[in-house]
């Protein structure tokens, strides 16, 4: 595998550094006993240092099982990755023995759960398990690991840290929970962290406390976020830059701000025209009509022109733009701007 | 359907704000639910409460829609359950055109079940796996035979699914061949099978994908207008609460501190939970960012086994004074136009004003 | 949405092209006909090849038990000649012949009936009181779960065996083929009560028990609709089993001095007295023994194509 050409990725978010993850056109898929399911299908993105990437998408989107190839945690089988590259500070972990990739997991790329409780072992009490980072990573002694536990408690921000360090998992929160979940995945100083669905779980306003955390705790590490989500509402007020995923792809790329502002994807417009605003009672909502696709049969050509409102198939189709039959790469549309749409400039206007 | 009822309840809801002008058909006045906490297997001996429900008051009027939101633990969903009469309550009473459900028994109580339906948050959970569409939504006419004549029933079945927006030939098969949004049609199709007058809508669109979370709002939309009906709408998404209800009533801790219209509520809160709560809620415009009221709330919601004394909000509440802690404020207009259970409401903007899409 | 729902959305987004199918849906016409679970189910069956081939086996083996004279080629179980003590199996007397020179093939024939009796008899009793027990314990839960139980406590302390012994000793039930059956599935069903149980606990706090309840269901309707169905299955894999672990422990029983005494046939008998022969005549405990493997194999083939059946989520 050779690295990437890296002119064809995303333009630099603002501030953004060196590039510390690569994800090159990456294939996975589920063999079941009824079929192939093909989750993810040719994603690409760069992530940079302090930067905040949010892959945004639903439920079957491959936004998930694309960061479980990240983190190599995949359940395998089903799951094979059938293609393309990680590639870590340059170096592309899936070419790389078991063991050096181990040394990347943790320290190197670390990862967030939606669910903190069952991420979490019951039976050990929290700051064992966030020790536990310094011990098995570092070799650190266990009175050693303990005050790192507790120092990593305070960052982030658990009250009475000290005195809650030989607590259990059910003794608190979720919000807390969710804290110790960062703690343990910040403290061996990960240059990236994958926060998948982080806040899902939690009510808004710990919510907010959480996203709050995770934003300091970047600023202050410039380490590069992931951060997975189906709620755009999180990705507009936390990220830098977006990618939209539908049907295991990346359908659109670009700036929270100009991604939210005036989609190029008939999908990211749709998804943005279904949601009812806080500040307004509004009108009525307009969803997307259908149903999300079925992995073992994506539809041919673009996976999203069964439920696409501006398809064109046939003879409305401008020669080798047919919706129903090519499949549409993603491209740059405008400056900074990338989807993966047959059509955006008339999407966009332009 | 019957359409008189006992009108004597609507004197005394004729107080609290409204828009929608219609009869009253539920009032829940005081409502409880203390659940026991119990330790031991064979002797059980009760250690304490949790109080779920501790309070609630609430008014629901033909073809009207109340939306309550809360965060988890508050005691929404227990409220859905006394409502639907799954659970009993501790006390307080819920006249359903002006007659207690505590009291009611037989046939009465029967009847009451067939009139008041409920669509759940989980639409995996919801359904019997084992049985077919078909026999979920005809469910309700095996157990009240007069509502449809045997004969014609699967015809019936087939309309309701065009109706809910599913393809009348999938009556025979099973749940797990639908996806999330397709189940939740089912179950909105099960409780349309009785032709009642009030639905109460559990989180029904929580577990959706966004772009299906419209088409079933729209369908409860469409349905109320069709049908008549009025919705308890119970969720914890504010967007979409605003979104779908004429009045909204925010719960913390088991019960209600602010009420009133969509706009009263979202535009002008007047208790600082209200507020707090308008001010966590990530807004998907670019142009609204950072204009909000930010408002970072510190802790976490306490046990509802072991609350705090006086106001329940005290504990968080930035403008906590002694008098919080003594007194439990009431749910009453103080000045804002509209209910407010905080000594100290006032009206905040907190959510910035529409830009427009 | 809570952990719950979680897990499932992720679990969707694993399995959602292969469960779905919605993107092409194959539209069946219907025929003014409403499918219910138990005609699907028995659609399904007829199409599995593993239920013929255990419901094949069984009518065989239920055929044997009805009519042995038809299966034993003619020879009497009970005319013996010690000359023949122990002959290997040859072309005229396919079993060969055991101690008492007695044509093993008729022998083993006419054990199918008292075996399959009980076998079958003392099944059906697990299965009910196991399905009744922890059904209205699970469901009913409180001070009647806690009783029952403690019930069940309390004959899971008595030794399997040592209960039946106890049973059949103290002769308030008799000796007979019955006796042994009951005396059996009195102290077996303990396992089937509290598979039944927990699954109707898991089973009762669903959604859709909810849903029903709401509208009004009885909890007749509600058991027998909605929490049964979906809580037999384990109970159902787990009594095919048990028939070979029952029709076996009549043999203990016997060995005991308890169960069926000669001159009763029955396979458990014969493997019995072939223990102590197995050196010598090894065929004796090795026809009885693969006759009643395949009892029990084709007792768990229709058990388990019953339980796929029974589930929609593992049909094709």
């Amino acid at each position: 595998m050779t690295r990437p050409d890296l002119s064809k990725t995303s333009a630099p978010a603002p501030g953004a550094g060196t590039p510390v993850l690569e994800v090159d056109d990456l294939h996975v898929e589920f063999r079941t006993r009824s079929g192939v399911v093909n989750a993810v299908n040719g994603v690409s993105y760069t992530l940079a240092a302090g930067e905040t990437l949010a892959i945004l998408g639903e439920s079957g989107s491959g936004k998930s099982v694309s960061a479980q190839a990240i983190m190599g945690i995949l359940d395998s089988p089903p799951a094979v990755i059938t293609g393309g590259g990680i590639f870590f500070e340059g170096k592309d972990l899936l070419t790389q023995p078991a063991e050096e990739q181990r040394k990347v997991r943790g320290p190197g790329i670390s990862m967030i759960f939606q669910d903190a409780l069952s991420s979490l072992n019951p039976v050990y009490s929290v700051g064992f398990q966030i020790g536990e980072m310094f011990r098995a990573h570092r070799g650190t002694s266990r009175k050693e690991a303990k005050k790192k536990a507790v120092e990593l408690m305070d960052r982030v921000r658990i009250p009475g840290a000290a005195a809650r360090v030989d607590d259990y998992p059910h003794q608190f929160s979720g919000g807390m929970r969710q804290r110790v979940m960062i703690a343990m995945a910040i403290a061996l100083d990960p240059r990236v962290l994958i926060a998948d669905e982080p806040t899902t779980a939690l009510d808004v306003t710990v919510q907010a406390q959480v996203m709050d955390l995770l934003k300091d705790l970047q600023r202050d590490t410039g380490m590069g976020l992931v951060l997975i989500t189906h709620d755009l509402g999180v990705v507009n007020e936390v990220a830098d830059e977006v990618a939209v995923m539908y049907a295991g792809k990346i359908v659109e790329r670009g700036t929270v701000d100009d991604v939210f502002t005036d989609a190029a994807h008939p999908y990211t417009d749709g998804l943005m025209s279904s949601i009812p605003q806080l500040e307004a009672k509004g009108g009525r909502l307009t969803p997307i009509v259908g149903q999300p696709p079925n992995l073992a049969a994506i539809p041919s050509g673009c996976p999203f022109h069964p439920r696409c409102s501006r398809r064109r198939i046939g003879a409305e189709a401008a020669p080798g733009r047919d919706c129903a039959a090519d499949v549409p790469p993603l491209r740059l549309v405008v400056p900074g701007r990338e989807a993966a749409c047959h059509y955006s400039e008339e999407v966009l206007g332009v | 359907m019957s359409d008189d009822s006992d009108g004597s309840t609507g004197a005394t809801a004729a107080s609290l704000p409204t828009t929608a002008a219609g009869e009253t058909l539920l009032e829940v006045r005081d409502l409880r639910k203390h659940f026991p906490l119990t330790q031991g297997i064979v002797f059980r001996r009760t250690i304490g409460h949790v109080r779920a429900v501790d309070g609630v008051n609430l008014t629901l009027r033909r073809k009207e829609t109340v939306g309550l939101v809360g965060e988890s633990g508050c005691g929404k969903s227990t409220v859905s359950k006394l409502l639907v009469a799954l659970e009993k309550p501790t006390s307080g009473s819920i006249l359903y055109k002006g007659r207690d459900v505590a009291k009611m028994s037989g046939r009465a109580l029967k009847a009451y079940r067939r009139e008041v339906q409920i669509i759940f948050q989980d639409p995996y959970a919801s359904l019997n796996p084992r049985m077919t569409v078909g026999d979920i939504v005809a469910e309700g006419w095996a157990v009240h035979a007069d509502v449809a004549p045997r004969k014609g029933r699967l015809q019936r079945t087939q309309e309701l699914l065009d109706r809910v927006g599913l393809n009348p030939d999938y009556v025979n098969r099973y749940p797990h061949q639908f996806s999330g949004g397709q189940r939740q049609r089912i179950g909105i199709a099960r409780a349309l099978a009785l032709r009642p007058e009030i639905i109460v809508c559990d989180e029904p669109v929580s577990a959706l994908d966004v772009s299906v979370q419209a088409q079933v709002v729209n369908l409860l939309e469409d349905l109320q207008d069709e049908f008549g009906l009025s919705y308890l709408f119970i969720a914890h998404d504010l967007s979409v609460v605003r979104h779908i209800s004429d009045r909204v009533a925010v719960m913390y801790l088991g019960s209600i501190v602010e009420e009133g219209t969509d706009e009263q509520v979202y535009a002008s809160p007047s208790h600082p939970y209200t507020q707090a709560l308008l001010s966590s809620v990530p807004l998907h415009e670019p142009a609204l960012r950072g204009q909000k009221d930010r408002i970072l709330l510190q802790g976490d919601v306490p046990s509802p086994a072991d609350p705090p004394s006086g106001c329940r909000f005290r504990t968080r509440c930035w403008k906590a004074q002694d008098v919080c802690a003594v007194e439990p404020p009431a749910l009453v207009d103080r000045g804002q136009g509209h209910p407010s259970a905080c000594h100290f409401a006032e009206a905040r903007r907190v959510v910035p004003l529409e830009e427009g899409r | 949405m809570t952990d719950q729902q979680q897990a499932d959305l992720r679990h969707d987004e694993m399995e959602a092209g292969t469960t779905t199918g919605l993107a092409s849906p194959s539209v069946d016409v219907t025929d003014a006909r409403q499918n219910s679970l138990w005609s699907d189910a028995w659609g399904h069956l007829r199409r599995n090849p593993l239920f013929w081939i255990g419901a094949v086996l069984g009518l065989v083996f239920l055929l044997v038990a009805v009519f042995p004279q038809v299966f034993a080629r003619g020879a009497d179980p009970r005319s013996c000649s010690l000359s023949n003590s122990q002959q290997a199996p040859s072309a005229d007397h396919w079993f060969g012949f055991d101690q008492q020179g007695c044509d093993y093939l008729a022998n083993v024939v006419y054990g199918a009936r008292n075996s399959l009796l009980i076998g079958l008899l003392a099944v059906l009793v697990v299965l009910v009181l196991g399905v009744v027990v922890g059904a209205v314990s699970g469901f009913y839960g409180g001070l009647t779960d806690t009783v029952l139980s403690r019930l069940t406590d309390v004959f899971y302390a008595v030794p399997f065996v040592l209960g039946a012994i106890v049973v059949l000793q103290s002769g308030v039930i008799g000796r007979g083929v019955v006796a042994v059956a009951i005396a059996l599935a009195a102290f077996g069903w303990m396992t089937a009560m509290r598979l039944v149980r927990s699954q109707v606990i898991a089973v009762k706090s669903g959604d859709y028990v909810a849903a029903a309840r709401a509208m009004g269901a009885s909890n007749g309707r509600i058991l027998v609709r909605h929490i049964l169905p979906n809580a037999v299955a384990p109970v159902l894999v787990y009594t095919t089993i048990t028939i070979g672990v029952l029709i076996a422990a009549e043999a203990t029983l016997t060995f005991l001095g308890v169960g069926l005494q000669r001159p009763a046939i029955s396979w458990g008998l014969q493997i019995d007295a072939g223990q102590s022969l197995l050196r010598t005549a090894p065929h004796l405990v090795l026809f009885p023994s693969i006759v009643l493997t395949l009892t029990v194999m084709a007792f768990i083939m229709m058990g388990d194509a019953l339980r796929d059946a029974l589930d929609p989520r593992q049909r094709g």
